[in-house]
């Protein structure tokens, strides 16, 4: 599904941030990139959707040459590959169903877009998937009077109405409080089975890796370090990886048995 | 029967030495600025003596009291007035849309554009609204449509400058992800842009317009339209007395204006 041959970049100032990374990901796998802040999680994630310009390397997502690509066949790789932010960067002044069917710009034309014409069958999708993340009540709230779960939510809820084949999830957790962390995750994993979408999740939290992962890559100074299934990833692989000893700060905690059907309070 | 304390050596000032000579060498080098300009203009506060205060009493003797019969004369005009800067700032605010986005530097990412832009608006507001309004009634003869353009092209240069450093400000992650889901530039600037700057827009739109009452009152003076015309034909004829009733009007009209805008601009923000 998505493939890095000797991908690197180095940023204009001069800072490496991946260094020959090959990393193969197959279809419908759920994969969690760890590594400190620095070490390229977000790079080689926004490389991905080429939100960054790699500067040597092949990368391909779903057969296409995604670094040949101009402009509008960028425009129509983003709308297969959907991306999830640590801010959830949504349109603050927005309503959540407003938010929602910005997931469908990429397959409306631009003067439609303008003046808000979806059809039907587009603002279905879009409330169907508010359902799914179970926040439809708030529809035609605005953005900006939801709490930060919520709000990430409702970004889940558009990059599904993008109906994408690769999910990119940036730090989705980083700032949410414990129990809404797992929360979000479980969504995510939930979709990734359901769906078959192929996940991909930056973290920093070495429990939350474990629990939600079927693949776990480690990343350090721009290299991938590790790759291998979670079995086979110990406390000590974790070590190796962040090159330090484990500290209380890279465990999540607060697991709790929540289910996404369930009614939520965040 | 105080005894000596041991004398601390002696410690360092809140500034070093070099820098405290240079901060002394500014003040002395602004206050001779200022004593030659004064000096040269014979503009000095010795010019306040009694021969001022004595003016000051003819000139109130001359027009007081404001000829307020003259007020039914004086609606038509300022009726023009709000209309020329109505008619000003709407279009100031269409215009200056693709203007502040290509001035803005987080949107033109083409360097080209972003200069040209930016270049563009510091001429533009470099010619002050009478010198605009000079030229146009030059070119298109005495009346309100040579007031319209002066005030357009003055509030345009004005807003335009506010609204790309607004836009320079907004938050950058909402336009990362409308790109990421695959929006090209035009829905970012819809669905992202629009969105972040609409409350400043109205309210900096608001402000122009008061602006633009004001500027309009001068503009009559070189017969580009509006109340200034009524202003200067009473001084013509030394018909004091209206000219006041006239200025009084303007002043309670840009009072009133100015404070429903402001209630307008706080409920925006």
């Amino acid at each position: 599904m998505i493939e890095c041959n000797d991908l690197s970049l180095v940023y204009p100032d001069g800072t490496q941030g991946l260094k020959n990374v090959n990393v193969q990901i197959n279809k419908g796998e759920f994969v969690v990139i760890v590594g400190l802040s620095g070490a390229g999680k977000s790079t080689l994630i926004r490389s991905m959707n080429r939100l960054v310009q790699p500067t040597s390397g092949g990368l391909y997502i779903d057969g296409e040459n995604a670094l040949a690509h101009n402009a509008s066949q960028l425009r129509k790789l983003r709308t297969k590959v959907g991306m999830i932010f640590q801010h959830h960067n949504l349109v603050k002044r927005h309503t959540v169903m407003k938010n929602v069917i910005a997931g469908r710009l990429g397959h409306t034309s631009t003067w439609k877009s303008v003046l808000n014409i979806y059809p039907n069958k587009d603002r279905a999708l879009a409330y169907e998937n508010l359902k799914r993340v179970s926040i439809e009540e708030k529809v035609h709230t605005r953005a900006d009077q939801l709490s930060g779960g919520q709000q990430q939510r409702v970004s889940i809820a558009r990059v599904l109405t993008q109906q994408p084949k690769v999910i990119l999830a940036d730090e989705p957790v980083a700032s949410l409080d414990p129990p809404t962390s797992h929360q979000v995750m479980n969504y995510l994993k939930t979709i990734n089975r359901e769906d078959g979408i192929t996940t991909i999740v930056n973290l920093h939290f070495i429990d939350m890796a474990m629990e939600y992962a079927d693949r776990i890559i480690g990343m350090r100074a721009g290299e991938v370090v590790f790759d291998g299934p979670v079995a086979e990833v110990t406390e000590r692989t974790f070590e190796d990886i962040y090159g330090r000893k484990i500290k209380d700060d890279d465990l999540r905690g607060g697991k709790t048995d929540y289910e996404p059907t369930e009614a939520i309070t965040s | 029967m105080n005894q000596q304390k041991p004398s601390l050596p002696k410690a360092p000032g809140l500034v070093s030495q070099r820098k405290r000579t240079i901060t002394i060498f500014i003040w002395v080098g602004v206050a001779a600025l200022y004593l030659l300009s004064s000096i040269h203009t014979n503009a000095s506060l010795l010019r306040f003596d009694g021969e001022f205060f004595s003016n000051v009493g003819r000139m109130i003797g001359q027009m007081w009291p404001p000829q307020m019969q003259y007020a039914p004369a004086i609606w038509p005009k300022l009726a023009e007035t709000i209309q020329m800067a109505v008619l000003a700032t709407a279009l100031a605010a269409i215009f200056c849309i693709p203007l502040c986005l290509g001035a803005a530097e987080n949107i033109a990412n083409n360097k080209w554009i972003y200069n040209t832009m930016r270049t563009f608006l510091n001429v533009m507001r470099t010619i002050p609204e009478l010198i605009l309004a000079v030229l146009f009634v030059g070119l298109f003869g005495i009346g309100v449509f040579s007031g319209v353009l002066a005030l357009f092209i003055f509030s345009l240069g004005i807003l335009a400058k506010l609204m790309s450093e607004t836009v320079e400000g907004i938050d950058k992650t909402q336009l990362e992800a409308i790109e990421a889901s695959g929006g090209n530039k035009l829905q970012v600037i819809w669905y992202a842009v629009l969105p972040q700057i609409l409350p400043q827009f109205a309210s900096f739109s608001l402000y122009v317009f008061e602006i633009n009452i004001r500027a309009s009152v001068v503009l009559g003076f070189v017969g580009a339209g509006g109340i200034g015309l009524l202003i200067q034909q009473q001084i013509n004829f030394l018909n004091y007395p209206a000219a006041m009733a006239v200025v009084m009007v303007i002043f309670f009209v840009v009072i009133l204006i100015d404070f429903i805008s402001n209630r307008i601009r706080e409920a925006l923000l």
